[in-house]
C-alpha cells in the first residue's frame, strides 16, 4: 500500500468501501517508521505496535476519523505516554492526563502512532534546538524540515501518518509545511484549545495541524477546534463544518499582498518568482490581486522577540526538577538564551523600556492587519524567505535563525488564522505560500486554499 | 548587562566557558529589539491578548472528573515522602 500518497479522505473511503482495513493502513505506517525513523529522527517516543494494531482493529469505522493514524507534537501532554517538548528536562514525563485536544481526536477515533521530535519547548524554526538531534527534511536530508513543529511534518511527508499535530507561536507549523511540501494551518488564536498543550507564549501559541490536502486539514479543524471549558482563553464562537465548504473558484475573492514583503532584503527570488506565479493562477480562478501595505513589518520580529521570550521565561519557570522533569540546568543553550531575554526584558528599570513597548508595538501590528482586511478578503505572502537551508548554516546565529521568521510571525503577533499550501519546488525543494484571513477566517482560508489545490495539484 | 544578575533571577546556572557567549549573544539580541525605541507609540494602547475576551468564569463547585489523584500527582516527582513533594533547602 503506496501510503505516501493515501489522503486521509481516501483512506476513510477506502475503508467504507471495505477495499482496505485501518490495519493496513497503520502497518503500512509503521513499516515506514521502521524504515525511516533512525536516520530522519522523526519521532521520540512510538507507541506499542501491538496496540496500535489492536486499536486499529477494534476502532468504530464510523467516527469522524475512524481508523486514522495519526502523530503529536512532542508537546502535547498524553495520558500515559512520554511526553518531552523536545527537551532533556522532561526526557522521563509521563502525564497522567491527556490534552484536550489529544482527547477529541482519540474520541473521533484516530490512532496514535507517536510522539513527534522538536525544537525544544518550541524554540526554533529549523528542528536544529531539539535536546535530541534535528529531524532531517525527506527531500534532502542534509537539510533542515523547519520547525518547531519538526518531526510532525516529516512523519506525514514519509508516511508515519496521515496528519500530524503541531503548534504555531510564531512560525511553527507553516514553516516545517513549507519545508516539507504539506498544508499546514495555524489556526486563530482562541479557535483550539491549548488546555493540555506545554505552554511557550500564552497569548501566541496556536494548536494546528499538518496533512497532505486543504480538505483533510478542515476535516482535521472541524473535531479540533471549539470552546473548550479547560481553557479560558478558548472562544465561543461556531465551529462550521469546513469540509463542506471547500470552493472551486476565488469569484469574487480580492487578493491582497504586502508590498513590504516583496521588497525584503534576503529573500530568494525565485521565490518571490513562484508567489507570483500562485497569484497569477489566483487571477485565472476568479480573485482579484492588489497591493496593500503593512507599515510595521519592519518592526514585527523586534516585537516578537521581546514579548515571546518574556512569556516563555514566565511559563518554564515552573520546571523545577521537583515536581516533575529534571533540575533546570538540562535546559538547552536556545532555551536558556530566551528565558534571559525574557527575564531581562520583563525586570525591573527594563520593563517599560521593552516589554511595554513591545505590548504597544503589538497593537499597532494587529491594526495594521485589520486595516488591510477592510479592503482585502486574504492576504498572499511566502511562507519562508528562504528554501530549507542546511543544517548547521544559520545554527551558530541566533539572529540570522529568528529572521527566518520574517513572513510567518506577525500573524502571531496579530492573532490571525494562516493557512500554508504548497506552491512548487526550486532545485527540488518544496515552497509554500501563505493564505492568511481575519480573525475566525478558517472556512474561507480553506476554501481559497482548496480552489489552488484543485487547479495546481503541488503534490510532485 | 550582569549576566548573571540574569540569570540568577530567570533561576538557571551559567558557568564560565556560557557566560562570554551568551554575554556575546544576548548583548546582539537586545541591540537588536532595541530599534522598537524608534516607533511611535505615543497614545497607543498595550495589547495583553488578542481575544477580546473578558472574565471567562465557571462555577465554583468541586468537579471530579477534573481532580487528579495524590498517586497521578506525586507520579513524576523524583523525590516524594509519605505523600509530600520534596522540595531542596532554600537556605543558602
Amino acid at each position: 500500500m503506496d501510503i505516501k500518497d493515501l489522503t486521509i479522505q481516501k483512506a476513510l473511503e477506502g475503508y467504507r468501501k471495505k477495499q482496505f482495513s485501518s490495519v493496513d493502513v497503520v502497518t503500512a505506517c509503521l513499516e515506514n517508521v521502521g524504515r525511516y525513523n533512525k536516520e530522519y529522527n522523526v519521532l521520540l517516543t512510538v507507541r506499542d505496535e501491538k496496540d496500535i494494531i489492536e486499536e486499529a482493529k477494534r476502532v468504530d469505522s464510523s467516527l469522524p476519523l475512524g481508523g486514522i493514524p495519526i502523530v503529536l507534537k512532542d508537546l502535547f501532554t498524553t495520558d500515559g505516554v512520554r511526553t518531552t517538548a523536545g527537551s532533556k528536562v522532561l526526557d522521563a514525563y509521563i502525564p497522567p492526563y491527556d490534552a484536550t485536544v489529544v482527547r477529541k481526536l482519540k474520541d473521533a477515533g484516530a490512532i496514535i502512532i507517536g510522539k513527534a521530535n522538536q525544537d525544544a519547548w518550541g524554540h526554533g524554526s529549523s528542528g536544529e534546538n531539539s535536546d535530541f538531534g534535528s529531524t532531517k527534511n525527506p527531500f534532502d536530508p542534509s537539510r533542515v524540515p523547519g520547525g518547531s513543529s519538526s518531526g510532525s511534518a516529516v512523519a506525514v511527508a514519509m508516511g508515519m501518518a496521515l496528519a500530524a499535530t503541531g503548534t504555531d507561536t510564531g512560525s511553527s507549523v507553516r514553516l516545517p509545511a513549507a519545508f516539507c511540501n504539506l498544508v499546514g494551518l495555524k489556526p486563530t488564536y482562541g479557535r483550539v484549545s491549548r488546555y493540555g498543550i506545554i505552554a511557550m507564549a500564552s497569548s501566541f501559541d496556536s494548536v494546528g495541524h499538518l496533512t497532505k490536502t486543504v480538505y483533510d486539514n478542515a476535516l482535521i479543524c472541524e473535531i479540533t477546534a471549539g470552546k473548550d471549558p479547560f481553557d479560558g482563553t478558548s472562544a465561543e464562537v461556531p465551529v462550521p463544518k469546513y469540509t463542506g465548504k471547500l470552493g472551486k473558484t476565488l469569484k469574487g475573492v480580492t487578493v491582497g499582498i504586502p508590498k513590504e514583503y516583496f521588497e525584503m532584503k534576503g529573500m530568494d527570488p525565485r521565490i518571490n518568482d513562484l508567489t507570483r506565479k500562485a497569484l497569477d493562477t489566483m487571477q485565472g480562478l476568479g480573485a482579484q490581486v492588489i497591493d496593500i501595505s503593512l507599515p510595521h513589518t519592519n518592526v514585527a520580529m523586534e516585537c516578537y522577540y521581546i514579548l515571546v521570550p518574556s512569556e516563555v521565561s514566565s511559563n518554564l519557570a515552573r520546571f523545577d526538577g521537583v515536581r516533575f522533569g529534571n533540575g533546570r540546568d538540562e535546559f538547552g543553550a536556545e532555551s536558556k538564551r530566551r528565558m534571559m531575554i525574557g527575564t531581562y526584558a520583563l525586570s525591573s528599570g527594563y520593563y517599560d523600556a521593552y516589554y511595554k513597548t513591545a505590548s504597544k508595538v503589538r497593537t499597532l501590528i494587529k491594526k495594521d492587519f485589520d486595516d488591510a482586511f477592510a479592503t482585502v478578503d486574504v492576504i498572499v505572502a511566502p511562507s519562508s524567505p528562504t528554501l530549507p537551508f542546511r543544517i548547521g548554516e544559520k545554527s551558530n546565529d541566533p539572529l540570522a535563525m529568528y529572521l527566518s521568521d520574517i513572513f510567518v510571525c506577525p500573524v502571531n503577533i496579530a492573532g490571525i488564522p494562516a493557512l500554508n499550501v504548497p506552491c512548487g519546488f526550486v532545485d527540488k525543494l518544496p515552497v509554500g505560500i501563505q493564505l492568511i484571513g481575519p480573525q475566525w477566517s478558517e472556512e474561507k482560508l480553506f476554501s481559497i486554499g482548496n480552489a489552488y489545490e484543485l487547479r495546481t495539484n503541488n503534490r510532485h | 548587562m550582569d549576566i548573571q544578575h540574569i540569570a540568577k533571577l530567570a533561576n538557571l546556572l551559567i558557568d564560565a566557558d556560557q557566560e562570554k557567549l551568551f554575554t556575546l549573544q544576548l548583548t546582539a539580541i537586545l541591540a537588536f529589539v532595541s530599534k522598537l525605541q524608534s516607533v511611535s507609540t505615543e497614545n497607543v494602547e498595550p495589547t495583553a491578548q488578542v481575544t477580546g475576551l473578558v472574565n471567562v468564569y465557571r462555577a465554583d463547585v468541586v468537579d471530579q472528573s477534573r481532580i487528579l489523584t495524590q498517586a497521578q500527582v506525586l507520579s513524576n516527582a523524583k523525590k516524594t515522602h509519605n505523600g509530600y513533594f520534596v522540595v531542596p533547602s532554600v537556605w543558602t
